[in-house]
């Protein structure tokens, strides 16, 4: 018993580090959605069945879900392209390291990408205007729902490369070419060997895409400077200015409704991961 | 793939160039707009001498570059000893770790900055109001990419024997991580680091909602007046990066996957812990 606790010691500094600024965040999420000033109360939650949160969360399910399934689609047909192709290629990798930048730290510089490019003044903007003659940028659709699909469109497929290439990497040449020696012709080995081994895979990285859309915040909020017509930046709106609805402790329902979907999700998403790794491993 | 048609090749090649033209368009229209005269047409460079130039986005470079490196050593310090701790004397704590540091995948920034309220009041009183602080937060937010790197790179190597051995020849603990283990994993420790500069110079969530004005805050700021310097600090931030990512994925050559990818992948703990990577 002495030499357990001798042994855990060591560990103390890193989960500290954890409790302080992980787990307490959280908990304290959880717990102000349910206690105003220390006093148990539902009106918080509640107040997520309000008008504006219930279109919050409704466009934030319609933002995440196309984007998943597009990224899914788009991202699982580069994904075979890059597999396609020598695995020791500087392009391939370079192509790789794109992704991940794209997928994963582009934020911000996504949203000005967006504006650089389909903004008023952005260059295929004017572009079109001298060539064809249309307003791209027209009515500002780009600061929309719409325009929030495209630039997330941006970050979904890059991801669903990272996520998927292992998946494609583990189908192994042995298999088609059993299928091939047994008379399966090309659509028959797809059909009947790669598409149910890669399937779970699919759909569990589709999850992960959902997900990853759902709780993005930094390319919204720089793209969409008011108004708040997802619920990051309904979260957003109810943190800087502590009155919105005449509210105060909104954000931390709002934050917990965020917990709930992202985990109800990514449950999912292990589950079905842990069927994939069965084959492809 | 050498049985591949004619047409075949060519649906290759037409998708090929269809990804890459969504995907590099943008960051080419970033390049033209930045660099174009708004004034008097033509072309300038004033955006990009801005970011030396202007004296608020330049503080905020060196501030979140401060970040990076303050955030990749603290990391390391608190990350590394752990998990060698964790597989020599204390295999029984391996699910905890991982379940932590895989957590922030989970728990998304944004919640996190929503209950860090408290915590940054104590932070505050006891460290200052300095945007240096977040380096804590920063730290719990590239646990899951660290991880994976580092997890990896000690899957690869004989930890028990190594540590027994010096150990036996008189070293300390002190010694045995810092001369004997932290050299043979050292494409873990730099995949770790590098993909933990990605992230800060990133963060946007953070910062911006607990009012520091780290460089991501920064860009948005000037965008509101000057697009053209945010999208020359938005494209130097994505070439950093990517550059970054890049060095990472040819020095970690001939491994059949990279650490950053591999690290980048937030799969499950089955899947990525078992078997030694080839």
């Amino acid at each position: 018993m002495g030499r357990r606790i001798r042994d855990t010691l060591p560990l103390l500094p890193f989960l500290a580090l954890v409790t302080i600024f992980l787990i307490v965040p959280t908990v304290t999420v959880i717990f102000s959605a349910f206690f105003a000033d220390g006093v148990f109360s539902l009106e918080r939650i509640t107040a997520l069945f309000s008008d504006t949160a219930l279109a919050a969360l409704w466009k934030s399910v319609l933002l995440s879900g196309s984007t998943a399934i597009i990224g899914a689609v788009l991202g699982a047909v580069l994904a075979w392209l890059i597999v396609s192709s020598p695995p020791t290629s500087v392009v391939r990798r370079a192509v790789i390291s794109l992704c991940s930048v794209l997928a994963q730290f582009g934020g911000v510089a996504l949203a000005f990408a967006f504006l650089a490019t389909i903004g008023l003044n952005g260059v295929l903007t004017l572009w079109v205007q001298q060539v064809f003659g249309w307003n791209l940028a027209g009515s500002g659709w780009l600061y929309s729902l719409t325009g929030l699909i495209v630039v997330y469109t941006y970050f979904q497929i890059p991801l669903m490369v990272i996520v998927f290439v292992p998946a494609l990497e583990g189908l192994r040449e042995q298999w088609r070419e059993a299928a091939v020696s047994l008379g399966a012709s090309r659509v028959q080995y797809f059909r009947e060997v790669a598409a149910p081994l890669l399937t779970p895979a699919f759909l569990g990285s589709a999850l992960l895409l959902f997900a990853n859309a759902f709780a993005a915040y930094a390319t919204a909020a720089a793209l969409v400077s008011q108004g708040s017509p997802i619920l990051p930046l309904l979260i957003r709106a109810a943190l800087t200015s502590e009155v919105v609805l005449g509210q105060s402790g909104f954000a931390y329902a709002l934050a917990l409704e965020m917990i709930v979907v992202v985990a109800v999700v990514m449950v999912a998403y292990n589950l079905l991961v842990r069927r994939t790794a069965r084959w492809l491993k | 793939m050498n049985r591949t048609s004619l047409g075949g090749k060519l649906l290759r090649g037409v998708l090929w160039v269809a990804f890459g033209l969504f995907f590099l368009f943008p960051l080419y229209a970033m390049a033209d707009f930045s660099t174009r005269n708004l004034l008097k047409g033509g072309r300038t460079l004033q955006a990009w001498k801005n970011l030396v130039q202007d004296d608020a986005l330049y503080q905020a470079i060196v501030i979140s570059l401060l970040l990076a490196v303050f955030t990749v050593v603290l990391m390391l310090v608190i990350l590394v000893p752990t998990m060698i701790w964790v597989r020599l004397r204390a295999p029984w704590a391996k699910g905890v770790i991982e379940f932590l540091c895989l957590l922030p995948l989970t728990i998304p920034a944004l919640v996190i900055v929503v209950g860090l309220r408290n915590v940054y009041l104590w932070v505050a009183y006891f460290l200052g109001e300095s945007a240096l602080t977040l380096t804590f937060v920063y730290v719990v937010l590239v646990l899951p990419f660290a991880y994976r790197a580092l997890d990896g790179a000690l899957s690869a190597i004989d930890l028990k024997t190594l540590s027994e051995a010096a150990r036996s020849l008189g070293a300390g603990w002190f010694a045995t991580i810092a001369r004997v283990v932290v050299p043979n994993i050292w494409s873990g420790i730099l995949s770790a680091a590098f993909i933990s500069i990605a992230v800060v110079l990133g963060e946007y969530t953070i910062a911006s909602l607990s009012g520091f004005q780290t460089l991501q805050v920064q860009i948005v700021l000037i965008g509101k007046a000057d697009g053209p310097t945010s999208v020359a600090a938005s494209l130097a931030v994505l070439v950093f990066g990517f550059v970054l990512l890049l060095v990472l994925a040819l020095l970690t050559r001939g491994r059949r996957r990279t650490g950053a990818i591999d690290a980048a992948v937030p799969a499950p703990t089955t899947a990525t812990q078992s078997g030694v990577p080839t």
